[in-house]
């Protein structure tokens, strides 16, 4: 009889930080103190805390262990398995002084400060379940949502919870989840489909991915309930190929309900069919955009078409197509299983509901975070995500990656949601959330960005082709120092030309990083310009070092550091750096015991 | 799959095996398993709880778990029922056989059984 369970978060994080060794280790050292059938080993999705992974948590007393390493786990198996002592010093124990251990009982996870204020549905099963396992899955009232719409609600009346609940879309875009099920139900076709977006393609965001990783079988769930809504008999996920974890437990958990006849031939006996099936994308950008990944799903190359016809009409294979991002999906079972209202309980006016978050950047909790709607940038930030490392200056937040805004530290008690996002010229996104902080140079963001869409430009529209380029262009010439104020006035209208003018969302809103910069930190660009100067230090072209003649105490390390040769002086007298030789790498600076060398 | 009963029926077989993750129930029986608590016997008497819990189908209502020494040797195998409200009960020199009947009677009935607590020896 098993007694206890040891979780193992089995997510891409993790796994990179050798969770695999983990379970290994686990299994020989319960089997080497005979607990082998008292104790059982539960690889898991991600748990959200990423940053001091591999994570561990023991069940029935919920102890929390982070950074565990291969050495650590004899210890864990004699001293908490066998004698019942948590293992103190490995204990992630981040809570407030409120909470007061009590004999035998553990800090909740739940009391800490990283979960305290989350609240998860779309993860609700991440880092809970067994993602190979169909059982656990529906241990924890899986298939349960799908089975109550084929039984007792009609196609109309799924529409209707998913539209009372408030649901928009997940993948940035924020468009009414049940009014786009409508659209598509509304059309008579022999045949419609469901696809689901799974190509997450933003820089620093992980959402989607966890999902799959940690929940797949909620996506399938969710898939189904669409088809069974909008008439629609077959599925496609397309996902992308760097995301092999995800696409391999994807394919278990497909197989998986294949065989126990959740998807197929008549389920639940209701006579309805639906099957599912996995595309790979190779990676390029502009597939995460609807109509170019359709394209993409059949067999040509990825380039978006112009809308209308909305796929609601005229989708996949030219026939009526309802397309959710993978989030938005794995909100749905939970709103046909709990209702409408409860769903619609949580968030602001507009937007009902949670929102995933991947936190990243300057932030000490690297990780995935579920909140409702409405909770503040500060409230993520400052506590959810444990504040910025090093003691420096939160200055901004990038929500959206490529296509998104900036939220600057000004803003900071914004409530988060779609539209109060849009009001200050920012956007919602998919959720990658990059905190910056002083040390980040904001003309430097804007480019790293729009490097990115560049790169990621399908081609076949000139705005986007060309325009993101000139940008760059002109981007290089503030943080090179030639740039005049007149240069930032260009910017800005290229920027409104491309948005108004390029065919799909990748071009539309390639240029927001720029304009968003430029709104709430032009004084940084102002002093690229005029001062010739990048405030943070990044920009290399306007960087000089120079030493400081009164600390220098001529001990010649700096010299003999320099890569290029570029410092030049007598022993035991100050030394000097030729500008011309210089390549600003700052080796000189870091080597210097006098702190005679300065930045400027 | 044919009917909302064959899923029910997965449901019900795996609910056991899941619902420790669920967070604590409201009764919370905690085994002392330190050098002296296994030595005495604690093991067996853990495992007896872990049983009886499942058998009763008491799993989301109680938790079992472990803790180290808790200061009195001598009566190893030392058991506590923690319920929420009310004052803990210690249960001394345990046995499977006394596990079992602790869960029917204390756990499952509401009556701690008195003659196995821990008394004070005047």
């Amino acid at each position: 009889m098993i007694r206890a369970q040891v979780l193992i978060c089995g997510g891409t994080g993790c796994t990179s930080s050798g969770s695999a060794t983990l379970i290994e280790e686990f299994e020989a050292q319960l089997k080497a103190f005979e607990l082998e059938e008292e104790v059982k080993i539960v690889r898991t999705g991600c748990f959200g805390l990423c940053a001091l992974g591999p994570v561990v948590i023991v069940y029935p007393d919920g102890t929390f262990y982070s950074c565990v390493q291969k050495d650590d786990v004899k210890e864990i198996v004699s001293e908490h398995l066998l004698k019942g002592r948590p293992v103190d010093r490995l204990v992630y124990k981040d809570v407030d002084e409120s909470v007061v251990e009590e004999a035998g009982k553990v800090v909740s996870l739940n009391d800490t400060t990283f979960y305290k204020k989350q609240n998860r549905v779309a993860l609700r099963n991440c880092g809970v379940i067994n993602p190979e396992s169909i059982d656990e899955y529906i241990a924890m009232d899986g298939y349960v949502a799908l089975g109550k719409c084929l039984t007792e609600m009609t196609p109309e009346q799924v529409i209707q919870v998913v539209k009372d609940s408030g649901l928009r879309g997940r993948g940035g875009g924020g468009f009414p989840t049940g009014l786009k099920w409508s659209f598509t139900a509304a059309n008579q076709a022999d045949q419609k489909y469901v696809v689901c977006n799974a190509d997450e393609g933003d820089p620093g965001a992980f959402m989607d991915r966890s999902v799959l990783e940690g929940d797949p079988h909620c996506i399938i769930e969710a898939m189904a309930i669409c088809g069974y809504a909008t008439g629609a008999t077959e599925g496609y996920v397309y996902v992308r190929a760097e995301y092999p974890i995800a696409v391999e437990r994807l394919q278990k958990a497909i197989d998986d309900a294949r065989e126990y006849g959740l998807l197929g031939k008549n389920i639940f006996g209701s006579g309805f069919d639906f099957d599912l099936f996995i595309r790979l994308g190779a990676g390029a950008f502009v597939c995460g955009e609807e109509t170019a990944l359709m394209t993409s799903i059949e067999g040509n190359r990825g380039e978006p078409r112009p809308r209308p016809p909305y796929p609601a009409v005229k989708g996949l294979f030219g026939k009526p197509t309802t397309e959710n991002n993978v989030e938005t999906f794995a909100n749905i079972p939970t709103i046909i299983r709990e209702g409408a209202d409860f769903f619609a309980s949580m968030g602001t006016e507009k937007s009902k509901g949670t929102k995933v978050f991947a936190l990243g950047g300057k932030i000490k909790n690297t990780g995935l975070v579920e909140i409702p709607m409405g909770t503040t940038l500060r409230e993520i930030i400052e506590e959810i995500g444990g504040g910025i490392p090093n003691g420096k200056k939160f200055k901004a937040a990038q929500t959206g990656g490529p296509s998104g805004g900036c939220i600057p530290a000004s803003l900071m008690d914004t409530k988060i949601d779609y539209d109060n996002l849009t009001a200050i010229g920012c956007m919602m996104g998919s959720g990658g959330l990059i905190v910056m902080d002083e040390d980040n140079c904001m003309v430097d963001i804007a480019k790293f960005f729009l490097n990115f869409t560049v790169d990621e430009s399908c081609g076949k529209c000139t705005p986007c082709r060309v325009g993101t380029k000139r940008l760059l262009e002109m981007l290089d010439k503030v943080t090179d120092g030639n740039a005049t104020l007149e240069d930032l006035d260009k910017i800005e209208e290229l920027c409104n030309y491309i948005k108004e003018n390029s065919l799909c969302g990748l071009g539309q809103t390639a240029p927001n990083p720029v304009l968003a910069t430029l709104k709430f930190f032009r004084d940084e660009y102002v002093a690229h310009v005029v001062d010739k100067k990048c405030p943070a230090g990044v920009c290399k072209n306007l960087l000089s070092y120079t030493i400081e003649a009164d600390k220098c105490k001529g001990c010649t390390l700096c010299a003999r550091k320099c890569p290029v040769g570029a410092i030049s002086g007598t022993v035991k007298e100050a030394h000097t750096i030729d500008p011309s030789k210089c390549i600003k790498c700052g080796v000189c600076m870091d080597s210097c015991k006098f702190k005679a060398i300065v930045k400027s | 799959m044919k009917s909302l009963a064959e899923l029910a029926a997965i449901k019900e077989k795996m609910q056991n095996k899941v619902v420790m993750r669920e967070g604590t129930g409201d009764l919370r029986v905690v085994v002392g398993m330190a050098t002296c608590g296994i030595a005495a016997g604690a093991r067996p008497v853990l495992n007896a709880f872990v049983e009886a819990v499942n058998a009763e189908n008491l799993a989301d209502k109680v938790t079992v778990t472990q803790t180290g020494c808790i200061g009195i040797c001598q009566y190893e195998p030392v058991v506590e029922i923690f319920e929420a409200g009310k004052d803990k009960v210690t249960y001394v020199k345990m046995n499977a056989e006394k596990a079992k009947e602790v869960v029917e009677k204390h756990l499952k009935g509401g009556q701690p059984i008195s003659e196995y607590t821990y008394k004070d020896e005047v």
